[in-house]
């Protein structure tokens, strides 16, 4: 009788790793909260303040996609993940949805079976340097010690900039961006390198922000979205319109102060209506109720907002909008229509 | 007669005997226990293999023989980052070899130190062995690894205070003597560098090492068959250095040693030291130094204290009771624990990745791994190669136990 105990328990444990996989919207909606893989702390994209709740610009793709597919956009267990462990935490089902300043490529795309459900935020590669060190172009480090973290895009991009300028360097690898700006602040590298915006963001918690420089060289393309498991496109495009809504709200004017009012009954603009649930079924479309993406915009504002609150020029970041501006504005945010 | 009584047994078997008979019953259990295990390691073979990714991909190791894409600071063998994920995961190899050799020698050497003193009759060295080994011992390596290398980096000079200024002055420091820089870059050394005929130096130094050896022995049979004691250290010191020295002088000084020299950002040529590889070998070598010195200690504490007084009573003087009385007698006890200090060891250098040191953990079980997505497969290669080295660490020990063990004829 033991052994058929034994048997079953083992059966059942079979079943149940098999099953964890098939639709990540059922399993949200189950279990009444979004599993969002962040930073283990970005300023300005990902970090907790000082008490304890998580803000930024990454978290606020998470609270979006919270309020529209549970209507609340508290109902988000953030799972911090770090260069190295955050894809096998998406893949082995751990986390629903990744965002965290992850580059959108070829491999990762392909090769690793994510799909990147949009950019919300187009990066580069950059050097941050000591002023002292006199360096004005990243053409004069050859020789130089330079921290990076280990296991991203940027390990990459490093060698391959430094290969191709037939310069030598002293890589040091680390594990977290906390860690590395530590190493960099004690002198142990001469260089810190990652994305433009993340060194804009860390170099903001500098004691002197001014004693450091960013080089004018970028490096690489470093498009950042979110991203979630190859086979579930019902939950991809979940994701990926709830972004596009947050974008497309920029666009329309759709703010978190009038969303409510131009949400609670048809306006003039049909392409409005349809995105707010006023017109149309499109929330029945991805499975959602009518009034998803209104919800997901009053809970974190338009793209537009979110920038401006965790990483615009008015912030200590003080991230200019550059190619991350509307496309009606010379950049290349762009959402496809509501139709 | 007691005839009727106890007529034979039929001796048929009957199912209940599997349970209910110690013939049978270890048996049985036994049994049981294969079929469970056979079945939990058939149901995780499974459960890999309904996996989706892996599905999807496949289980191949192809992608060791792509371009690896990233590079690495400490080669012992030349690699660029256009060189295979194979050749970044035999680096790290030879890395975590690296470290665990030379965090085994000086762990060693610590704990014989410690061990010996901490039996001391002085009180405050035996007291401040016994801070030592409790201290270091009960604080877990990856604490010790991090406080070293933060400490490091934070105390030692900044290597700009080694940089030339712009305007033509001198530097805020020099190297000592010209040839050694410690900075929170690393430490700079002095490389030695052979031209054509240094091997031939560095082949008389070997084969003086071996001498060396020889002298040990002849001694050693001097002693136990004429009972003469025969001088060792001077003749050993001789033997050593005495024909290297001249080989060096006659064939023209062929091996020349290059300092470091400043460039513009740190300095080029000579030896770097990387305060990960310091961290990582000093933090090892001082926590499992401790847990040594306690295994040395149990080692001369086994040794009845009849065989010192004895040793007294021939007149033997405290360092000759202890160095031909009661450690080779303690050696028989020591070895087997060693042994698996020296395994922990070599386990212990996974840890090297919260410093930044690249072993095997850092390169195949790291960035290949990360960059791959071959979780499966990475993971698997990293236990065969720590299972091959410690396995090998056991072969090697286990024959030299042998050979120190008692001898029973």
């Amino acid at each position: 009788m033991n052994k058929s105990v034994l048997l079953g328990t083992l059966a059942f444990a079979g079943l149940a790793a098999a099953g964890a996989s098939a639709a990540t919207l059922d399993d949200v909606k189950a279990r009444g909260t979004l599993n969002c893989g962040v930073t283990t702390g970005v300023p300005g994209f990902a970090e907790p303040d000082a008490n304890g709740v998580w803000q930024g610009f990454d978290v606020a793709v998470c609270r979006a996609v919270a309020a529209a597919v549970l209507g609340d956009p508290e109902a988000v267990t953030f799972v911090p993940t770090t260069g190295k462990t955050r894809f096998t935490a998406l893949a082995s089902g751990e986390i629903d949805m990744l965002a965290r300043n992850t580059t959108w490529t070829f491999s990762r795309d392909t090769d690793l079976k994510f799909d990147f459900t949009g950019v919300n935020y187009y990066d580069g590669q950059g050097f941050m340097v000591p002023a002292a060190l006199g360096v004005s172009s990243a053409t004069e480090l050859d020789g130089a010690t330079v921290c990076i973290q280990t296991g991203t895009t940027t390990e990459l991009n490093l060698a391959d900039y430094f290969r191709v300028n037939n310069m030598s360097y002293e890589p040091v690898p680390i594990e977290t961006g906390a860690e590395a700006v530590q190493q960099y602040l004690a002198g142990a590298c001469d260089v810190y390198t990652t994305d433009r915006s993340a060194l804009a963001a860390q170099r903001a918690g500098f004691e002197t922000p001014s004693d450091h420089v960013i080089l004018p060289e970028v490096v690489s393309k470093e498009p950042l979205g979110p991203l979630v498991r190859h086979g579930d496109s019902e939950w991809a495009d979940i994701v990926r319109w709830t972004l596009n809504a947050l974008i497309a709200a920029e666009e329309y004017g759709v703010t978190q102060a009038n969303v409510e009012e131009l949400g609670s009954a048809p306006g003039d603009n049909p392409e409005i209506n349809r995105m707010l649930g006023t017109e149309g079924e499109l929330g029945a479309m991805v499975g959602l109720e009518a009034g998803a993406f209104k919800n997901a915009i009053a809970a974190v504002g338009n793209y537009g907002e979110v920038f401006d609150q965790n990483i615009g020029e008015s912030t200590a970041i003080g991230l200019a909008r550059g190619l991350n501006a509307q496309y009606t504005d010379g950049g290349l945010i762009y959402s496809p229509p509501f139709r | 007669m007691t005839t009727a009584a106890d007529p034979p047994r039929a001796e048929g078997f009957r199912i209940g005997q599997l349970i209910n008979d110690t013939r049978y019953r270890s048996y049985t259990f036994q049994f049981i226990a294969l079929v469970a295990l056979i079945f939990g390691f058939s149901w995780l073979a499974y459960n890999a293999s309904q996996n989706e990714q892996l599905q999807a991909n496949g289980f191949s190791y192809d992608f060791l023989f792509a371009p690896a894409g990233y590079d690495i600071n400490q080669q012992p063998i030349p690699y660029t980052s256009q060189d295979t994920h194979l050749r970044a995961t035999v680096i790290g190899a030879i890395n975590t070899i690296i470290v665990a050799v030379l965090a085994c020698v000086t762990a060693t050497i610590f704990g014989v130190i410690a061990g010996v003193l901490r039996l001391s009759n002085n009180w405050i060295i035996s007291k401040l062995m016994a801070i030592y080994v409790e201290m270091f011992r009960n604080i877990p390596v990856l604490i010790w690894i991090i406080i070293i290398f933060t400490v490091a980096a934070n105390t030692f000079p900044p290597i700009s205070e080694f940089r030339l200024p712009n305007d033509g002055s001198d530097p805020d420091r020099a190297l000592l003597f010209g040839m050694f820089a410690a900075t929170n870059q690393g430490v700079f050394v002095p490389r030695l560098v052979f031209e054509d005929l240094g091997w031939v130096v560095a082949l008389t130094f070997l084969a003086s090492i071996a001498g060396v050896f020889a002298w040990r022995a002849h001694a050693r049979n001097k002693l136990y068959s004429e009972g003469k004691i025969v001088p060792v250290l001077w003749p050993a010191l001789a033997i050593l250095l005495v024909p290297t020295i001249v080989v060096y002088f006659v064939l023209g000084m062929p091996i020349t040693v290059e300092n470091p020299a400043m460039g513009r950002f740190r300095f080029e040529g000579g030896f770097l030291l990387r305060p990960s590889l310091i961290a990582l070998w000093f933090a090892l070598s001082i926590y499992t130094g401790a847990f040594i010195a306690e295994n040395v200690r149990a080692g001369i504490l086994a040794i009845s204290r009849g065989q010192t007084e004895a040793a007294a009573a021939l007149g033997l003087r405290p360092g000759r009771i202890m160095s031909l009385v009661v450690l080779p007698q303690a050696l028989r006890v020591i070895i087997p624990p060693l042994i698996s200090q020296y395994l922990n060891i070599t386990k212990n250098t996974s840890l090297a990745i919260a410093v930044g040191y690249m072993d095997l953990t850092g390169t195949l079980g790291g960035i290949t791994l990360n960059q791959t997505g071959r979780a499966l497969e990475c993971i698997l290669l990293l236990m065969l190669f720590y299972l091959t080295f410690s396995l090998a660490i056991s072969a090697v020990m286990n024959v030299y136990n042998n050979s120190v063990k008692l001898k029973e004829r």
